[in-house]
């Protein structure tokens, strides 16, 4: 009996062993909660099926930049890839710290055979970064703490008379001191004209004052739609794809303000040395089908164009998604798009500013 | 014994022999390479984790050798330059031909994102120029720069990368107490609506010592309690004090949201109460308030560990002779009891505010906008903005803080009385 156990014990070593050497084991960075799970369903999971590579999530994104640059630095890269923004992979692609992409080399075509260089949206791609998705920054309320009217614009948000109960923003100037100035009246096009001068940058903390006393601000992604539903806040800035994970899974009252919401795009970076052994798999979670397929689970719309079409239902409830999209036309009419070259040069020094003047 | 007899007098010998001296200090040089080799490990463990890291501390805050070392040709041009209007055509040249290697070997956004810590906006010039310049053939370069960005005919931007061209920089300290440098290389104050560090110092300070003070009033007699009832019932007090030491930070952290925040717990009680109306909830946590309450709590086994251990030695009897000579129960408390317990205060007051000052995680997640501590840029700094300089500028002076305090302790009550246990 004893030995049948033993004979046993091993044979289950040596298989736990020979299966952890065929198959690969990935480490992918990101945002976490609802987003990662989004990737889990449409990327990872398939991709495990196919492959057998284990794939590691981490939830360290927020820190992304920071985290690439000190592993680079001290020589010992462990992430194999890192969900970024454009603005930061374009930092850490100027620093050296990611590899390189050929995009029409490394990537995958549409089925009907355009290339991936003309496929994605039209000026996402760059040097060392592959969009997967559109998200907006937005605002949203809970429907039950207005009785009569309820809000519509940024200008109501603002509006501590008509609308009042508590704001929470993110605690950083990026979308505040847009929204800010768009709600004062500028239109979206003057917006980071304005904000590169000291009078404009003046106008939007003034705009900001006047709610100041107001607000709660947040700093992770999960506490806008937490702070929402314990009614702790009748306004949240927040992801729109966060937003709308409470509506449909979890029936929260919640409705966003389409109105000046400031959008951008989310995509990958493969950190230094990482290229040949994550080719494969990010070739495969950036096709058509694997971000058409990404719409399913939350609201954001796929960054290549021909997976636009596929777009459908959400996975669980059934409710046409085009709706709930960034890029929906009726969504799409006030949109301002994130300046990345702006904030690139001016983050640290309006950072500061928004700093002093909240520790004020 | 017999060879101590045969050589009485100075030259005493052991039995085999050998000079008692040399015996003597041979074992007592094995005893001391025994204790070396016990201590070792901890000190190459203490070596590595926690003096060596803190010297690169150290070292980050004044380290600048971003421009030296990827636009070396530029910064042996500009040496020569006065600092007025614009440098000449040979600086202009250097600065083509190491942007353009720069922008080849992906080696300049590290000076860009230098020297945008300075003048907001650098790393756009840098990284533009970078990119055009490796199209760039031949001269006349200073045509050619200032023809791609004409920010390159501002005398600022050049006199940046002249002061920023050593291996060493004072900024990173200058930017940490709110002051720069201006123009003409002399130190001034930030405009007022940049300044945050040296208020925020203050408040981690003057709330650190609150949230002692609150600990002190609140443990004290929690430890008198520990210590002087029966067995069984200092064994169940003992639990509840150690019970959320042992729970996560952050469970503590954010049960404390829960019970204060304005639709929490707290508010809800005394609105059913009466105490407030609907409309007028209080604000207790995303301010000051919060941060003291949660960190208060959060800290408060580090006071009451120390004064129970040292209370514990306090005999009884003492107390019960000096209510026998005639004090009244609080005279023998002030004379007689209290007094035994202040090295245990001093060591939880200094445990709890060296602890407090070093806090971020409670003051991110409570504290809102006015109850942040320094801490928290320092986090910041490094996993956000990236500036790993200020943030180990900031790291130091609070470093230096720190050490301030213990030496004043040390003179004021003298680390020695200090117990623990």
């Amino acid at each position: 009996m004893n030995k049948h156990i033993k004979i046993l014990g091993m044979a289950a070593f040596a298989g736990a062993f020979s299966a952890t050497a065929m198959a690969d084991s990935l480490t992918v960075v990101s945002w976490g909660g609802a987003y990662t799970a989004s990737q889990k369903s449409a990327y990872h999971d398939p991709w495990t099926k196919k492959t057998g590579d284990t794939i590691v999530n981490v939830d360290k994104a927020q820190a992304g930049l920071a985290g690439l640059r000190a592993q680079v630095e001290a020589g010992n890269v462990t992430w194999d890839l890192v969900d970024m923004l454009p603005s930061e992979a374009q930092i850490a692609c100027d620093e050296g710290l990611v590899d390189i992409i050929n995009h029409d080399q490394d990537l995958a075509a549409s089925p009907d055979g355009v290339a991936p260089s003309k496929d994605f949206i039209a000026g996402s791609l760059s040097e060392c970064f592959v969009p997967q998705i559109v998200y907006s920054n937005i605002i949203a309320f809970n429907t039950t703490m207005f009785s009569g009217k309820q809000p519509s614009t940024m200008k109501d948000v603002f509006d501590l008379k008509g609308f009042p109960g508590k704001r929470s923003l993110q605690k950083k100037p990026i979308n505040n001191l847009e929204w800010a100035l768009m709600a004062d009246g500028v239109p979206t096009d003057k917006v980071y004209e304005m904000l590169r001068t000291e009078e404009g940058v003046n106008r939007a903390f003034a705009k900001l004052d006047t709610i100041k006393d107001n607000v709660i601000w947040w700093e992770e992604g999960a506490q806008p739609p937490q702070l929402l539903a314990d009614k702790e806040v009748a306004f949240a800035s927040g992801y729109n794809g966060r937003i709308f994970n409470a509506q449909v899974n979890e029936k929260q009252p919640f409705q966003i303000i389409w109105d000046a919401q400031v959008f951008e795009i989310d995509g990958w970076v493969v950190p230094k040395g990482k290229m040949s052994k994550v080719k494969a798999y990010l070739s495969f979670a950036t096709d058509t089908q694997r971000l058409a397929d990404q719409a399913k689970y939350i609201s954001y719309g796929p960054a290549r164009v021909s997976s636009a079409a596929l777009v459908s239902t959400h996975a669980t409830t059934g409710i046409d998604m085009k709706p709930h999209m960034p890029t929906y036309g009726p969504n799409f009419k006030t949109a301002l798009h994130k300046n990345d070259e702006f904030w690139a040069d001016h983050l640290d020094e309006l950072t500061e500013r928004f700093n002093a003047w909240l520790a004020r | 014994m017999t060879g101590l007899a045969a050589t009485s007098g100075n030259d005493l010998t052991t039995a085999d022999g050998v000079p008692l001296k040399v015996s003597l200090s041979r074992a007592q040089r094995r005893n001391k390479i025994k204790a070396v080799l016990l201590v070792a490990p901890l000190f190459l463990f203490l070596l590595v984790a926690f003096i060596l890291p803190i010297f690169d501390m150290l070292l980050r805050s004044i380290d600048s050798a971003e421009v030296v070392t990827h636009m070396p040709n530029t910064v042996r041009a500009i040496s020569t330059w006065n600092g007025e209007g614009v440098p000449e055509e040979a600086v202009f040249a250097a600065a083509a031909q190491d942007l353009a290697a720069g922008s080849r070997a992906r080696t300049i956004g590290k000076v860009a994102s230098r020297l945008n810590y300075e003048i907001g906006g650098m790393r756009s010039l840098i990284m533009k120029t970078a990119r055009k310049a490796k199209k760039l053939e031949s001269g006349p370069y200073k045509a050619a720069l200032i023809g791609m960005d004409k920010r390159w005919a501002k005398t600022d931007v050049w006199q940046l990368i002249k002061r920023e061209s050593g291996s060493y920089t004072l900024s990173y300290y200058l930017a940490a107490v709110d002051h720069k440098y201006a123009a003409d290389g002399s130190i001034e104050a930030k405009p007022e609506n940049l300044q945050i560090y040296v208020n925020l110092f203050f408040r981690t300070m003057w709330m650190s010592g609150l949230i002692t003070l609150l600990a002190l009033l609140l443990g004290y007699p929690v430890a008198f309690l520990l210590a002087t009832l029966p067995m069984r019932q200092s064994n169940l007090l003992m639990i509840l004090v150690l019970l959320p030491f042992w729970t996560s930070l952050l469970v503590r952290t954010t049960t404390w949201i829960a019970i204060l925040q304005s639709q929490g717990v707290l508010n809800d009680l005394a609105v059913w109460a009466g105490l407030i109306t609907d409309e007028n909830r209080l604000q207790l946590i995303y301010n000051k308030t919060g941060t003291v309450i949660a960190m208060t709590h959060i800290l408060l086994p580090f006071m009451v560990l120390p004064l129970y251990s040292v209370m514990k030695t306090i005999p009884p009897t003492y107390m019960r002779a000096a209510r026998s000579l005639g004090a009244t129960g609080f005279t023998a408390f002030r004379r007689v009891y209290f007094p035994q317990t202040l090295s245990g205060i001093g060591a939880g007051s200094i445990l709890v505010f060296i602890l407090s000052i070093g806090y971020y995680i409670t003051p991110a997640l409570v504290g809102g906008q006015s109850g942040r501590f320094i801490t928290n840029f320092v986090a910041y700094h490094m996993q956000q903005s990236l500036n790993w300089g200020l943030a180990a500028a900031i790291g130091s002076l609070l470093l230096a803080t720190v050490i301030v305090f213990y030496l004043l302790y040390n003179r004021l009550v003298g680390v020695d009385n200090m117990k623990l246990g």
